[in-house]
């Protein structure tokens, strides 16, 4: 019981600790922007005795540690400034747009557990075979195609030569605000107003991102499924169970499978934090409306307030993900506790 | 040449120039056995060639326009077409093989011994030492790198430069992990203890007798790491914050591409294909170094 206690204070220092630097990071930046903040509020014709002015109400001539510690106030308080090109609160923008950024996420990781874990599980039990191989080169492929450049192709291929999928956006213009946002993800809000058309629209328009999406997730999850389930095969206790009799099928997705589940658990964790990341270039590549689409947007008008923010964000999410997988893989499996 | 191959693979060499040399003998003699690392080899090698020797290669300018050509399909004269400003994608192709090798190899000079010399001191020295350039690690290693890169880019301004220190500042921190993970193996064998009896300094230490032994796994994790790089480059450059144009840099000429793409796919695609066979490059080099170099580590067996 002691034990566990010291274990979760030290957890919540490490995450205390974690945030601290991310704030510390963004901050930094903030800094060292070559732009000067006071100049973009007061132009560069203004006398020293307004920029001076200016200055102080924007608290710029405190010591820096001091403007820390303010700035670390702001954001705990939900304060991270307005946008310059929205002209709206960040935080405002940032909460209408992670909705659609958290739809393509979620359909992506589910693609990418579906398909990769039974293929890392295939590629293990058939090491050395042609099916093994065609796995492990998708699982590189994962690591070396530029996701702006296969959502690119993609696009091209299945919206404007097949017409399998919608476009970019996240639904039909003529359908556009149709839906009174609840949750803001736009699947589970047009079902709960029973508007069937504009869901199969909406997924239309979601799988195409989220398959492009879920295929880095696949490649990671494949590889990693392949190489855990090998440790597995290659233990004494399967080959104690293939001795007795026990059906290959059985040997592979009870004996060796269940084992690998903990561990896997993390794997996709962390996938699903890189997805976020990843949600960055997909989103602009599908004039997605999330946050990745946020930030570039911001990035290109040189909007710091609203880069801060969203780096904040997705920052805070990708750490709390991290941690909770981990906290979950000390949970479920008894070694680690 | 019987000779030399007895040299080289003496089991007791008599000189360093003949230990190092040998061991690279034997490196290469099991990389050479790995087919997917031979075709990684070749692909690196060719990456070279063509950054190198670009101006004899590259049958046009890569900047010079020729508007009467806009926007032609690959053909015998222009292999991957021509792009909206008439120019040669092809050439463009070559010449921006000088680009991608320049940001890797940066990017790698200016990480690489950034995170081993972190991770040396914090492993060697233990204690606080240890405790806050780790914490400091951590922090960074538990941020998304992408979107650390970005907002270090749009910090210090769009280009090349910037990209490549963007990078190098997402990259250093797993390499000080794995650095100190190595010196703390290291730290207490007796031939540490043998050359701080002898009155070493804890630099010379590190530099001469730590660090050696860390580059096995340094240049395996580095070369895993390229493909990464060099799409994360690609990225900065695709969202016009990384090399700036007439530059051909690859990312920038598929975002150039990007509005032809459904009548004049070649224009995006084709720098793709060279993102994507140097990447894979990289993977396959560095899982043969990795299953040549540290077989425990290696997938499978």
């Amino acid at each position: 019981m002691q034990r566990q206690l010291t274990e979760i204070v030290w957890f919540v220092v490490t995450i205390a600790f974690t945030f601290l630097g991310l704030l510390a990071i963004t901050f930094f930046i903030g800094r060292v922007v070559p732009i000067d903040p006071v100049l973009s509020v007061v132009g560069d014709r203004a006398t020293p005795a307004v920029y001076e002015a200016a200055r102080t109400a924007m608290g710029l001539d405190r010591p820096l540690p001091i403007q820390f510690i303010s700035y670390v106030g702001d954001v705990l308080t939900g304060n991270f400034g307005k946008s310059v090109s929205t002209g709206r609160p960040v935080i405002e923008d940032l909460s209408r747009v992670f909705p659609a950024t958290l739809e393509m996420a979620t359909l992506g990781i589910l693609i990418g557990v579906a398909l990769g874990v039974p293929m890392g599980v295939v590629a293990a039990s058939r090491q050395g075979s042609w099916v093994d191989q065609v796995i492990r080169v998708i699982g590189l492929l994962g690591y070396s195609v530029p996701a702006f450049w296969l959502g690119l192709v993609g696009l091209a291929i299945f919206y404007a030569r097949l017409r399998w999928v919608g476009g970019p956006g996240r639904i039909d213009i003529y359908f556009d605000g149709l839906v009174p946002p609840v949750t803001g993800v736009l699947l589970i809000d047009s079902l709960i107003s029973g508007d069937i058309d504009i869901f199969w629209n909406a997924v239309n328009h979601l799988i195409l991102p989220a398959a492009v999406l879920g295929f880095f997730s696949l490649a990671y999850i494949a590889r990693m499924t392949r190489s855990f389930m090998l440790d597995q095969l290659n233990q004494e206790y399967v080959t104690t169970a293939r001795v007795k009799g026990v059906p290959e099928r059985l040997v592979v997705w009870r004996h060796a499978f269940n084992p690998i589940r903990v561990p896997l658990i993390t794997v996709i964790g962390l996938s699903y934090a890189g997805l976020l990341e990843g949600s960055v270039m997909i989103e602009t590549i599908f004039s997605w409306p999330g946050i990745g689409n946020y930030l570039t947007v911001a990035l290109l008008n040189a909007d710091m307030n609203a880069v801060l923010g969203a780096t904040l964000v997705i920052g805070a999410v990708f750490i709390c993900i991290n941690k909770l997988s981990d906290v979950l893989y000390r949970v479920l499996d008894p070694r680690a506790r | 040449m019987a000779n030399t191959r007895d040299w080289l693979l003496d089991d007791s060499p008599t000189s360093l120039l003949q230990a190092n040399l040998g061991r690279s003998y034997r490196v290469t003699l099991a990389l050479l056995r790995n087919p997917l690392a031979v075709v990684g080899a070749i692909i690196i090698f060719g990456l070279i060639i063509a950054a190198v020797f670009a101006p004899w290669i590259a049958p046009y300018s890569p900047i010079g326009q020729n508007l009467s050509q806009r926007l032609l399909p690959p053909s015998a004269e222009h292999w991957m077409g021509t792009d909206e400003l008439g120019r040669d994608i092809y050439s463009r192709v070559i010449y921006g093989s000088q680009i991608t090798l320049t940001i890797v190899l940066l990017v790698a000079v200016i990480a690489a011994p950034l995170g081993l010399m972190v991770g040396a001191i914090s492993g060697y020295f233990g204690g606080w030492v240890d405790r806050v350039l780790m914490g400091v690690t951590d922090v960074f290693l538990s941020m998304p790198k992408l979107i650390l890169a970005l907002a270090f880019v749009a910090a210090l301004g769009p280009g090349i430069n910037n990209a490549i220190i963007a990078i190098a500042i997402t990259t250093w921190p797993s390499y000080a992990r794995i650095a100190r993970a190595e010196t703390m193996t290291i730290r207490n064998a007796e031939f540490i203890s043998a050359v701080q009896l002898q009155g070493a300094s804890p630099l010379r230490i590190i530099l001469r007798h730590v660090l050696p032994l860390c580059t096995s796994s340094m240049i395996i994790r580095v070369t895993l790491d390229m493909a990464g790089i060099i799409l994360t480059a690609a990225g900065l450059g695709f969202l016009g914050l990384g090399a700036q144009p007439p530059l051909p840099e690859w990312g920038a000429m598929i975002s150039r591409g990007r509005s032809f793409i459904l009548d004049q796919w070649w224009v995006a695609t084709m720098p793709g294909f060279a993102i994507i066979i140097v990447s894979l490059g990289f993977c396959f080099l560095g899982d043969g170094l990795r299953d040549v170099l540290d077989p425990k580590q290696g997938e499978g067996k």
